[in-house]
């Protein structure tokens, strides 16, 4: 029997310019013991349906049809009281922050007791050892000495594994996991939907997992529901869904994931919904080149880099904490260079280190044989400045959103060189044609763009200088899948066409795959390997590696 | 966030007019729908046509000894006056000097002051509170821990042991000259403190996004980042600040005047007016001081609600 089901339900937000209609027609359908994925990029009206089944969408929005039916009992029009009654009980949430999620106030012990006395019928005692039991159950060892600790005394993973034993306190028939490992590492990823699996089967919950990783729902949905605009476009066992799409939507969607199993030229871009803008390398670059010299562009030695823990008047009370640990590592002029590492791992913080934003407290960069860092002369460091060019990871704060386009374009030529005022109009038209966003574009704000039209904007303002040197800080994680294949594909083409030398940063192993010629592995600041990209994937050597691979969620295409 | 192909092409749209943008934005849009908001900036225009066209619609000069007749002293308001029969609308106080005109001039003062220690409290608040948020460290330690030592006095009296400093210092003959100043310099000085946090602590979220990092990649100076990229992504609390100080600035004023230690008499503010009649309010002329004080009221009053609004609109999470 349908432990839940949803029938064409429709969501509405009324704003001052109408409705937005956030979700229209959804139908789902949850039978016990199944995980049913829900997947779509930002946008696609997956969260917002998970809230509805919740009944938590927010004033002023609301259910505007449909039905949702848990069992025999239908949910869609309850009030508050009911709603509230019944939320929790039956039907519970996993978050995807699990630091917001739990109170950091109250011991971990205190909330899930609370959480079970209002929902069971149990004393205090008997309360506890059930919380203790659930602890266990979701793989937190010494659960009766750990209960009374704190949330921050949890590393994340771990509090992640205390969200889900509070969701599973009022044994609830229906848990709906909204990006549960979203914020999580790689590694703890792979445990939390392997115990996300094993409660579901064991206790015959049915999940709803909304995630936009494609991984993720090949790893351990059976079947799942593609959403686009707020329709379901797609719905079925997850392996007919990934393998033989019905959809055009579907099959645009799993193009754009990058295979981990294999290096593919391009992203074979299937558009849905109108073409995709071009872009014109020529124009971007007005048919320059960088100049590739022999040997290596940039030598990195021994990199450290220490952060300040405990100030102190006096240094030996001083305590600091190594970011970086003697990193050493050349880049090759013309290749993309790749360093992965989970967060923490101090990936970004050697990408600034390069870039001359941080000092160095150890070793040194050399560019194209000359030291550089941030007590280099003024005019030594211009000249390096205009040859070297970053992209960041979030195009929402990357952008100054009271700057028109074309005066962000415009900065580093005004700055860096010495073009004339109309040069620089000139450049800039230019740049923004090459990245197919038009020259029009130039006279709006930020906020008007998308997160990908952004990310082509932050590549139109790297280019500007023309440099040689381009790093890339994890240039497409905040992006949907099918705006990053964009964006990648951008990037490759750039690289190949003007020799451009490449830092790429990433904790995607599939897209450092595609991307990268060259690899190096860190972890907690330390270099621990460094190989060509395909002897790093097909054979790894060291053993941190190995685990990153195994535990890489595996989805193949093709 | 979903990225839409047809619309990657922005060309074919050309971008609405400035106006129009401003008109259409979610500030005026919210403007419009607050019945408050619009009452209360009704209210402040009013006041300030008045005060700025104050010399052409006053009915007397009230600072004009020749056009002053002491037969004319405590006329009640729209009544004719028994000896001379001239009538004033809101009455004249012991020197025969029309009310309603004292309020135009007065409020004129009022307003200068207020909006001049505003701006100034803004321009100091504002570049130590970037320079704080900015720079970080000792500096920040500095600043922050002068801030905080002000703090620890009321503002009305350290505007106060300006005021008082200042008039040791200034020759008698030209103590009533530069009074005003004065007093403009002791509430700006008084009031910076809460723009300096403010603007500290928003600079300290705007220094970590990425945008402040594409700028120093560049290597623009520490100078022209804070003005040029932090600036303008800090003035929208600055915005509300501004306001809600103007309103107090505008009682911080009334308040040394009504002490004796603000405006003198011969510019008399609107404190200096409800000094004086507050003198003879138990003798029962009491709309000497009824009417600046209404005016004061209404003043601070509507200022302070569109701050509200701004601050509401603008910043929910600042409540």
């Amino acid at each position: 029997m349908t432990l839940l089901s949803v029938e064409n339900l429709g969501v509405a937000y009324p704003t001052r310019r109408g409705n937005v209609q956030a979700v229209t027609g959804a139908n789902l359908m949850v039978e016990p013991g199944q995980i049913h994925g829900l997947v779509g990029e930002s946008g696609a009206g997956k969260s917002t349906l998970g809230a509805a089944i919740m009944g938590l969408i927010d004033a002023p929005g609301g259910i505007t049809d449909g039905r949702i039916h848990l069992r025999d009992q239908s949910i869609g029009g309850l009030d508050k009281a009911a709603m509230q009654a019944l939320r929790g009980a039956k039907i519970s949430m996993i978050f995807q922050d699990p630091l917001t999620a739990l109170n950091p106030l109250l011991t971990v012990g205190d909330q899930i007791v609370e959480t079970i006395r209002q929902h069971l019928d149990l004393r205090e005692d008997e309360a506890r050892g059930k919380a203790i039991a659930l602890l266990d159950r979701v793989g937190i060892g010494d659960a009766d000495e750990r209960i009374d600790q704190y949330p921050h005394q949890f590393s994340g993973g771990m509090r992640q594994r205390v969200v889900i034993a509070l969701a599973l306190c009022s044994e609830p028939d229906v848990i709906i996991a909204d990006e549960p490992t979203t914020a999580l590492d790689v590694s703890i990823q792979a445990q939390i939907l392997d115990l996300v699996r094993e409660l579901a089967r064991e206790q015959q919950v049915g999940v709803i997992l909304i995630t936009h990783d494609m991984g993720v729902i090949a790893e351990i949905t059976d079947v799942v529901t593609v959403m686009y605009r707020g329709q379901v476009v797609e719905t079925g066992p997850t392996a007919k869904v990934l393998g033989n799409p019905d959809h055009d939507y579907t099959r645009a969607l799993i193009s754009a994931v990058p295979p981990p199993n294999r290096k593919m030229h391009r992203f074979e871009l299937i558009s849905y919904g109108g073409g995709l803008p071009k872009v014109n390398i020529d124009e971007l670059s007005g048919g320059w080149t960088a100049p590739l010299s022999d040997g290596p562009l940039i030598v990195a030695q021994s990199l450290t880099k220490l952060f300040v823990q405990k100030r102190s008047l006096i240094p030996s009370r001083r305590r600091y904490f190594t970011a970086v640990d003697d990193v050493s590592f050349d880049i090759r002029a013309g290749e993309v260079f790749g360093l992965v590492g989970e967060s923490g791992s101090g990936k970004s913080t050697i990408a600034r280190m390069i870039a001359a934003l941080y000092s160095l407290d150890g070793g040194s960069v050399h560019f194209d044989g000359e030291a550089v860092d941030r007590g280099s002369s003024a005019t030594m460091l211009n000249s390096y400045r205009r040859q070297i060019q970053m992209i960041f990871q979030d195009p929402f704060s990357s952008l100054n959103p009271r700057m028109r386009v074309d005066a962000i374009i415009a900065e580093p030529l005004r700055h860096l060189s010495d073009l004339s005022g109309d040069e620089v109009t000139r450049r800039v038209d230019a740049l923004l044609e090459g990245v197919g966003l038009g020259s029009a574009a130039g006279r709006r704000f930020p906020h008007e763009f998308s997160g990908g039209q952004r990310q082509r904007i932050s590549v139109a303002r790297a280019l500007a200088t023309r440099p040689r040197f381009l790093i890339c800080d994890e240039p497409t994680s905040a992006l949907d899948v099918s705006v990053q294949a964009q964006i990648l594909n951008i990037l490759k083409d750039l690289q190949e066409q003007l020799n451009l030398t490449m830092l790429f940063i990433s904790h995607d192993l599939p897209v450092v795959r595609q991307m990268c010629d060259r690899v190096g592995v860190l972890r907690n600041g330390k270099l621990v390997e460094l190989a060509d990209t395909e002897t790093l994937f097909e054979a790894p050597q060291h053993a941190y590696t190995k685990e990153l691979l195994r535990l890489m969620p595996r989805f193949r295409t093709g | 966030m979903t990225d839409m192909p047809s619309q990657d092409r922005m060309q074919a749209k050309k971008p609405p007019s400035r106006w129009v943008r401003m008109w259409d934005s979610d500030l005026a849009w919210s403007f419009r729908h607050s019945p408050v908001a619009l009452v209360s900036l009704i209210v402040v225009l009013i006041l300030v046509g008045a005060a700025v066209l104050a010399p052409v619609i006053a009915p007397t000069d009230p600072f004009n000894p020749a056009s002053l007749n002491l037969m004319n002293g405590f006329s009640k308001p729209l009544e004719p006056n028994a000896f001379t029969g001239e009538v004033f609308i809101l009455g004249a106080d012991d020197q025969g000097r029309d009310i309603y005109s004292t309020i135009l001039f007065g409020l004129r003062i009022s307003l200068f002051v207020g909006v001049s220690a505003v701006l100034l409290a803004m321009l100091i608040g504002v570049t130590f509170g970037l320079i704080a948020g900015y720079v970080g460290g000792f500096v920040d330690s500095v600043i922050m821990r002068i801030a905080d030592v002000q703090l620890t006095f009321p503002s009305i009296l350290v505007a106060m042991l300006i005021f008082g400093l200042a008039k040791g210092v200034t020759p008698i003959a030209y103590r009533d000259e530069v009074a005003i100043w004065v007093l403009i310099l002791a509430i700006g000085l008084s009031d910076w403190v809460q723009f300096a946090r403010v603007v500290r602590s928003a600079t300290m979220v705007e220094r970590g996004k990425e945008y402040v990092q594409a700028a120093q990649l560049i290597g623009r100076s520490g100078g022209a980042i804070m003005l040029r990229h932090i600036l303008p992504n800090v003035l929208s609390p600055v915005l509300v600040i501004a306001t809600i100080s103007l309103a107090l600035a505008i009682i911080a004023e009334a308040t040394l005047s009504f002490l004796g230690v603000g405006a003198p008499p011969t510019q008399p503010s609107l404190g200096t007016l409800i000094r004086i009649g507050q003198g003879f309010l138990f003798s029962g002329e009491w709309w000497i001081l009824f009417f600046p004080a209404v005016t004061l009221l209404a003043l601070a009053l509507s200022v302070n609600l569109l701050g509200d609004w701004l601050r509401d609109v603008l910043n929910p999470r600042l409540r």
